[in-house]
Order: structure tokens, then C-alpha cells, then sequence
């Protein structure tokens, strides 16, 4: 999203998919919602976590309506055999009301994109069409992310400190992030 | 306070202390002698007429209450001795100023059958450190499907009937359950939960579930469970208890029962649900984790509301021990349960008594003679005739809640490193002291 848009404040990202379940929803919102930006979370409301909009998000169970100020929207992965306890009728209804296709698309601003964090359901979630076509950064998302956790997992292993050594520090926390959920 | 353990005579008097009586609603000064185990007798207000050879026993500063009884504690024995065993679990009791315990029957084997009930309360009769009880399960092995065999199990001398663990999931066996307890005299006390709607959860199903990413549980569970065998009490008109009450939606129905439907219900609640609420999470303590799980703020004020206006009966732990491995792992893989009898007393008098809510002598009603009148038990009572077995009370008393001070096997409490105010200074079972408090016990005790 930064390598696109830059600074994320004010910028609107929407959600789509199984929030409650989702540990990407979460860390999602913790993570835009401290650099100011607007989320919007929607998807089934049986999916939809308790009392989720005191996280400071909008919630919105139609995707038109969820996704027509958006400048990115996240597609979450859908796993309707997982939920087992009938959460949701099946795989039809959930691509009918929140598959993200170019008819859906046909109602975004023109620069808005699309993510996925994969492996995706083409045809459930996000059309083929979509998965495949030119205003998605699914693929780069996977080089990023292997960089990302790669930064983590160096990190974590002492260079935190190493780095703080060199003179070489990394960025104190956003002040926004402890407020979340105070 | 000088009271000689060491040499504590057959027959003594208790001088000066504070009597607190909740069978006589007394709470005030008062002498007790003790003579062979037993009350020989008590004056309330003036002094007892033993002869002045008998030892006097100084307990200025302690209020005496009669030991505690609870109601629903799990000893884990037979089959799960290395979490607590019932020499363990008595041990625990008596640190806590309870005289007396109702074991639950979800041990391996469960109480299902004479035989196991027999040889569990003849164990501790043999511990002799306080009365055991038992609660014989309500179906066979505990599975739900067919009812135990209430007769058999209430000549071995069971005292009440749960398969506490887990609710009777079929309401019609729950009411076939309920029928046929009340025929032979005994109380059921329910475990009330809809299983479909607590499925997959770890902790109150709320904000704090949310914020935390952690799968919850929400109330309607409990109040679903609690209506429907609060119904099913009014249609069979058999007497019903309702276990570890934690919403305050199950309060509101509890109220319409006993106010409107004329079901005879009684209820219990746990300390922890008085003092803590889910916003304690944070942090991922699996200590913290119970079933019922902790709630929020308004539940918990709703808790205190209903103890203080009697809606909820009385306060039982549900001590539930659980190894330290078996607790020391990520929050959705351990195991339900806390610890609760050394901390019942002074978490409950902090948040009921210390606050004004209620005197102590209400406290201790909810902690002794309500539950030994509800399950036709001894205690409760400081009278003349009764076995001699008190809680010995500081009321002022600060003391840390540290795991080298836990008698339990277990170490899983929720208030680990919590300074509490109020403490049990010494245990009396039968005349003989069972336990005391660190030997000089002072005022206000260093925190490490």
C-alpha cells in the first residue's frame, strides 16, 4: 500500500471476507488504523466480530457500498468447510454477495486496487477475472511479503539491537497504535 | 493474637474474639467453649460458664465464623491425582477456612456408582482434615445419555447431583433427571450452558474477545442454558441449583424464577467473577481462563447486585486445579479452570464487605449456612452441639497471594501476585487446629 499510495493517512481501505476468523483483518486494522487510515470491514455479518467497530472501523455489510470510496480493498480468503458450524449457506451466496468481480470493480475510483494475502479461491472470494487482470498487486504482495517476514525474522534475532548499535535504529512506535482500544 | 498451636488443648474457651453467627444473624462479642471436638457452648454477649480451670484462648482482633463450606470444588481423584488428590485438595480447603467441601463427580471413574462414592469419601475421612462430600453424577460416566442411578448413589451418601463439567445436553433426560432426584429427596445442581453457542470460544465473546483475536463465548449461552433448566425446574416442580452464575442475563432470569414462577432455585457464583472481568485478558494469562469465563464490568456489577439482594445464595470456587504444564500454554490450548478455595474468602470480602455492601455475618451466611442448608449438610451454625469448626478470621490482614504460600497441588489462581485484604489466620476442624496462617502473623503483612 505505501509503495503505491505513500502515506496512508486519510486514505480508505476496505476489508472483504471472514473478519472474525481472519488474523490478517486484525493486524490490518491495528497496523492502518495507526497510520490514520479510514478501514472499512465487510463481509457476512455472522462473520462479523463483536463490538468490532470500537476498533475504530466502519462497518458495512454491502460490498458496492463498502468498496465505492476505497483506495485499496483487501480481499480476505474464504473457508466455508473450516467454519463447519454453518456459519453461511455455502460458497454460491458468499461469491454472489462479496465476490469481488469487474462488475464490482466498475463501481471503485479508477486508481483503486486490489490485494489478496492468498492462496485464493478464484471464483469464491475474488473472480478469476480480477485474480488475473490488471488492477490487482496479488503477486507482488507475495515478493513483498517474503521481505517483510524476512525484516521480522532478522529483527527478532538480535538485530534490533545490533542495528540500535550501529547508530542504525529502527523507528520508535507510532503514539497511535497504544490508543487503540484504550 | 496468642494462640499455642503446638499444645492446643482438648477443652478450651475462645475469649474475645468477634462471634459471627449467620444461623442467629449475630455478629458481635461473644465466647465459645470447646470441648473433645464439639461446641459445648456458646454465649453470645457475656462470657460461657466453664470453670476457670479451663484454658482460655486469647483471639482478640479475629472474628470466628463457622468453617466454610463449598459447594462445588473438583479434588481430581480417582484418575487425575497429579493436579490435586484429596489429601491435596483438603489441604487447600482448610487454608481457605473451609470445614467443609462437596467433591464433583467428573473424575476418572466419575461418581456414577456407589462404589466409587464409598471409597472417595472414606478417603477423606482418613485425610480428616475437613468433611467430604460428594456430588454423584447425574448420568452414567457423565455422557449424557442415560440416566445414574440416583438411589444407589444417595445410599453411598451423596449429597447432590451434577454432571458438572459439562451440561445434560438433552432436555428431555434433564427432565427425566430432574424428576427422579426430586423423587428420592436430592437437589440437582445444573451446569447450565447451550454447548452449540459456547462452541469454539475461550473467553467471554465481547470487545475484548475481539481486540485480543481470541473466539468467544457468548452470554446467551449461559442464559439459554440457565432458562431452559429454570423451565424445565418449573415444569417438573423439582428443586434445582444453578451453578458458577456469571451474566447478568441469567441473574434476570434466576430473579423471574424465584419471584414469578415459584421455582425453588437456588444459586451460586465464584469469587472471581466478584472481583474480574474479561478486560483482564490482555495479556493472555491462561490462568484468567475459566468456564464460565469472565465477563464484563456489567455482568460483574449485576454479580455483586445479585449476592447482596440474595438472588445468588451463596459463593462456591469451583476449584478446578490444573497442572503447570497443562496451563502453561497458549491461551486457546489450555484447559478451563482456576483455583479458588485459599482466595474465596478474601476476594469475596473485599469486593462485598470492604466495599459496604454487606456485613460480614452476610458474607459468611453465603459461605457457610446457606450452602449447609440448601444440601442438607452439618455447619453454618455456631451453637452448642455442633462440631467444632471454625474459619478464624482477620478481616484487616493484607497478604500477598504468592505460589510458595498455595497449599493446592496446583498453582493456577487468577490472582497470583495480588495483595488481597482479609485473611484466614487459622483453621478449626472438629476442635484441632488444621491449618494456620505464617506463625507471626501480624497486622499487615511485607509483600515480598
Amino acid at each position: 500500500m505505501r509503495e503505491k499510495l505513500g502515506d496512508l493517512a486519510g486514505r480508505h481501505v476496505t476489508i472483504v471476507g471472514d473478519i472474525a476468523h481472519s488474523r490478517v483483518a486484525r493486524s490490518n486494522i491495528w497496523g492502518l488504523r495507526a497510520v490514520g487510515a479510514h478501514v472499512t470491514v465487510c463481509g457476512p455479518r455472522s462473520m462479523m466480530p463483536k463490538r468490532v467497530e470500537d476498533l475504530g472501523v466502519q462497518v458495512e455489510y454491502d460490498l458496492r457500498r463498502a468498496v465505492r470510496d476505497a483506495d485499496v480493498i483487501n480481499v480476505l480468503r474464504i473457508q466455508l468447510e473450516r467454519q463447519g458450524t454453518n456459519t453461511f449457506p455455502g460458497a454460491r451466496e458468499y461469491s454472489r454477495l462479496f465476490g469481488v468481480s469487474n462488475e464490482v470493480l466498475a463501481g471503485t475510483k479508477p486508481e483503486c486496487f486490489v490485494m489478496h494475502p492468498g492462496p485464493m479461491n478464484r471464483g469464491i472470494e475474488i473472480a478469476a477475472e480480477v485474480a488475473d487482470g490488471p488492477r490487482q498487486v496479488i503477486l507482488q504482495q507475495v515478493t513483498n511479503g517474503v521481505a517483510v517476514r524476512m525484516a521480522v525474522c532478522y529483527l527478532l534475532c538480535g538485530g534490533a539491537a545490533q542495528l540500535e548499535e550501529e547508530g542504525r535504529g529502527t523507528h520508535p512506535m507510532p503514539r497511535a497504535v497504544s490508543a487503540i482500544g484504550a | 493474637m496468642r494462640i499455642d498451636f503446638e499444645s492446643l488443648p482438648h477443652e478450651y474457651v475462645l475469649v474475645n474474639g468477634t462471634l459471627v453467627d449467620p444461623a442467629s444473624n449475630y455478629q458481635g462479642a461473644g465466647e465459645i467453649w470447646v470441648r473433645e471436638g464439639v461446641i459445648a457452648e456458646v454465649r453470645q454477649g457475656g462470657p460461657v460458664a466453664a470453670s476457670p480451670d479451663v484454658p482460655r484462648v486469647d483471639v482478640a482482633g479475629i472474628a470466628i465464623a463457622p468453617g466454610f463450606l463449598d459447594v462445588h470444588v473438583h479434588f481430581r481423584e480417582p484418575g487425575h491425582e497429579y493436579k490435586e488428590d484429596i489429601e491435596t485438595g483438603c489441604q487447600s480447603a482448610v487454608a481457605g477456612g473451609f470445614t467443609g467441601v462437596v467433591m464433583m463427580p467428573n473424575t476418572e471413574p466419575p461418581f456414577d456408582s456407589a462404589g466409587v462414592v464409598e471409597s472417595v469419601l472414606k478417603r477423606g475421612r482418613q485425610v480428616g482434615l475437613c468433611d467430604v462430600f460428594c456430588a454423584g453424577a447425574l448420568t452414567q460416566g457423565r455422557a449424557g445419555a442415560k440416566l445414574a442411578e440416583y438411589h444407589d448413589l444417595k445410599s453411598a451418601g451423596v449429597s447432590t447431583l451434577t454432571d458438572d463439567g459439562s451440561p445434560v445436553v438433552n432436555p428431555a433426560l434433564m427432565r427425566h433427571a430432574l424428576e427422579h432426584a426430586a423423587m428420592l429427596g436430592l437437589v440437582v445442581a445444573a451446569h447450565s450452558e447451550d454447548k452449540a453457542l459456547s462452541a469454539g470460544g475461550h473467553m467471554h465473546e465481547g470487545y475484548w474477545s475481539t481486540h485480543l483475536g481470541i473466539p468467544g463465548i457468548p452470554s446467551a449461552a449461559e442464559e439459554l442454558g440457565v432458562a431452559r433448566d429454570l423451565i424445565l425446574a418449573r415444569e417438573t416442580g423439582a428443586p434445582i441449583h444453578i451453578a458458577h452464575v456469571s451474566t447478568r442475563g441469567a441473574l434476570d432470569v434466576i430473579r423471574l424464577a424465584k419471584q414469578q414462577w415459584g421455582v425453588d432455585v437456588t444459586a451460586e457464583t465464584a469469587p472471581h467473577y466478584l472481583e474480574l472481568t474479561d478486560r483482564e485478558l490482555v495479556g493472555y494469562s491462561p490462568n484468567l481462563k475459566m468456564n464460565p469465563p469472565l465477563r464484563t464490568e456489567s455482568d460483574r456489577q449485576a454479580v455483586l447486585e445479585a449476592v447482596t439482594d440474595g438472588t445468588i445464595d451463596m459463593i462456591a470456587t469451583d476449584h478446578a486445579p490444573h497442572a503447570p504444564m497443562e496451563k502453561d500454554l497458549e491461551f486457546e490450548h489450555a484447559p478451563f479452570g482456576v483455583i479458588g478455595l485459599e482466595t474465596s474468602f478474601a476476594v469475596a470480602h473485599g469486593q462485598l464487605v470492604l466495599s459496604g455492601k454487606m456485613p460480614l455475618v452476610e458474607l459468611v451466611r453465603c459461605m457457610t449456612w446457606a450452602p449447609a442448608r440448601r444440601f442438607g449438610l452439618p455447619g453454618g451454625r455456631i451453637e452448642a452441639g455442633q462440631a467444632a469448626n471454625f474459619a478464624l478470621l482477620d478481616p484487616e490482614a493484607r497478604w500477598q497471594v504468592l505460589p510458595q504460600v498455595l497449599r493446592s497441588k496446583s498453582r493456577n489462581s487468577p490472582f497470583l501476585g495480588r495483595t488481597l485484604r482479609g485473611r484466614v489466620v487459622a483453621t478449626v476442624y472438629r476442635g484441632r487446629v488444621v491449618h494456620r496462617a505464617v506463625p507471626d502473623i501480624r497486622r499487615t503483612v511485607e509483600v515480598a
